[in-house]
């Protein structure tokens, strides 16, 4: 079973105890430990690849300096034979056959060592993606604990303070609140900028002389008192 | 690993500086088996957000409602519409965490103070938004 899966059938089950873990930490430690080794493995291969490497381009250097030996004392014999030395051309054979079958040796060992090459790439393609796929269930697990404990945590905050997380409720409530708040401080700013204007307007009209300042009407109320008692 | 000490310290910070322009934060750190931070981003008191951190992520997560506070005969469509929801809905996504309906957002630990500031403020907004959204599914 994966790893999402258990979190997800422990998560279902819900017959969990508050606080205890999803996916216990005895098994979280062997994956841990999985985890190491399979990195460990990853790295000896690197090392064994490496290695192997080398010793196949040793082969080939070797294959190819036994090739121009074979060459080379192929042309002595022949040389030998014209001269008619056929003692000679003889033990030059033998060199010759001498060489060749080390050049087969060299020739079966590269190809051995291409083959583990080969196998070693395609092991440390494979440990790798493991390695990547078990890190990331690792962290899976790793999540839902810390999400687990810190959920604890707000639980335990929220009980030892005696309050709570609001209920959808009381926080759109307090949404609605906050937004006619909102929308009130906007009207009470319009309304004051339109008396500030108005204001604005009585003043200019009274300094037009189109209407009356209240100064203005109490003169005239006085002027008219004194013109009665003139009478 | 985050230290959210000094994440904490980052963040009201930060928020200070952005007095004018940006959103304001109160933080809180909730002692406890793992440290989670409790971010209240200004004007969103309703909606705290709770940032905890793991080895390789930071989890910020707003928890909207309880499971008991949905209509029986909703659910059904309520989980629909929020898996509808999660693409579009910037940077958030809605979950379950025991009874609760969440909305969260994980952030990479190696994440700068700016896009966790970022996250914090779009996650606010989409939790009131949700919550909003959500309303018809509910009692």
């Amino acid at each position: 079973m994966s790893i999402l899966e258990k979190i997800f059938t422990a998560i279902r089950g819900g017959a969990r105890e508050i606080g205890e873990a999803i996916v216990d930490n005895n098994s979280v430690r062997i994956f841990e430990q999985e985890i190491r080794d399979a990195e460990d493995k990853l790295n000896q291969a690197k090392g064994d690849l490496t290695e192997v490497m080398a010793k196949e381009m040793q082969a080939a250097r070797r294959i190819e300096s036994l090739k121009a030996e074979v060459e080379r004392h192929e042309g002595f014999a022949a040389q030998a034979l014209e001269k008619g030395n056929e003692n000679l051309a003889m033990e030059i054979a033998e060199k010759i056959v001498e060489l060749q079958s080390e050049l087969d040796e060299q020739e079966r060992a590269r190809k051995s060592f291409a083959a583990h090459v080969e196998r070693l790439k395609g092991m440390i393609k494979k440990t790798g993606k493991t390695l990547t796929d078990m890190k990331r269930q690792l962290v899976m697990v790793k999540t839902t604990e810390s999400v687990q404990r810190a959920t604890t945590a707000i639980n335990n905050n929220y009980a030892s303070s005696g309050s709570r997380l609001l209920s959808a409720k009381e926080s759109l409530d307090r949404i609605r609140q906050r937004q006619q708040d909102l929308d009130d401080r906007l009207a009470a700013g319009e309304l004051l900028k339109g008396e500030l204007e108005g204001e604005n307007l009585q003043a200019k009209l009274e300094a037009a002389g189109i209407v009356s300042n209240s100064n203005k009407q109490a003169q005239d109320v006085l002027a008219r008192l004194r013109a009665k008692k003139a009478d | 690993m985050v230290d959210l000490g000094n994440l904490a310290e980052q963040l009201t910070a930060y928020g200070a500086k952005a007095e004018d322009d940006g959103f304001l934060f109160e933080v809180n750190t909730i002692p406890g088996d793992v440290d989670v931070l409790q971010v209240v981003v200004e004007d969103r008191d309703e909606l705290p957000i709770f940032v905890s951190a793991s080895e390789s992520q930071l989890l910020c997560i707003a928890y909207l409602f309880r499971e008991n506070e949905v209509r029986e005969d909703a659910i059904a469509d309520m989980h629909r519409a929020m898996l509808a929801s999660n693409v579009p809905m910037p940077l958030s996504s809605f979950a379950v965490i025991d009874d609760q309906y969440v909305v969260f957002g994980a952030l990479s630990v190696n994440s700068g103070i700016e896009d966790i500031v970022h996250e914090l403020e779009t996650l606010a907004s989409n939790a009131a938004d949700a919550i909003e959204a959500m309303q018809s599914f509910l009692k």
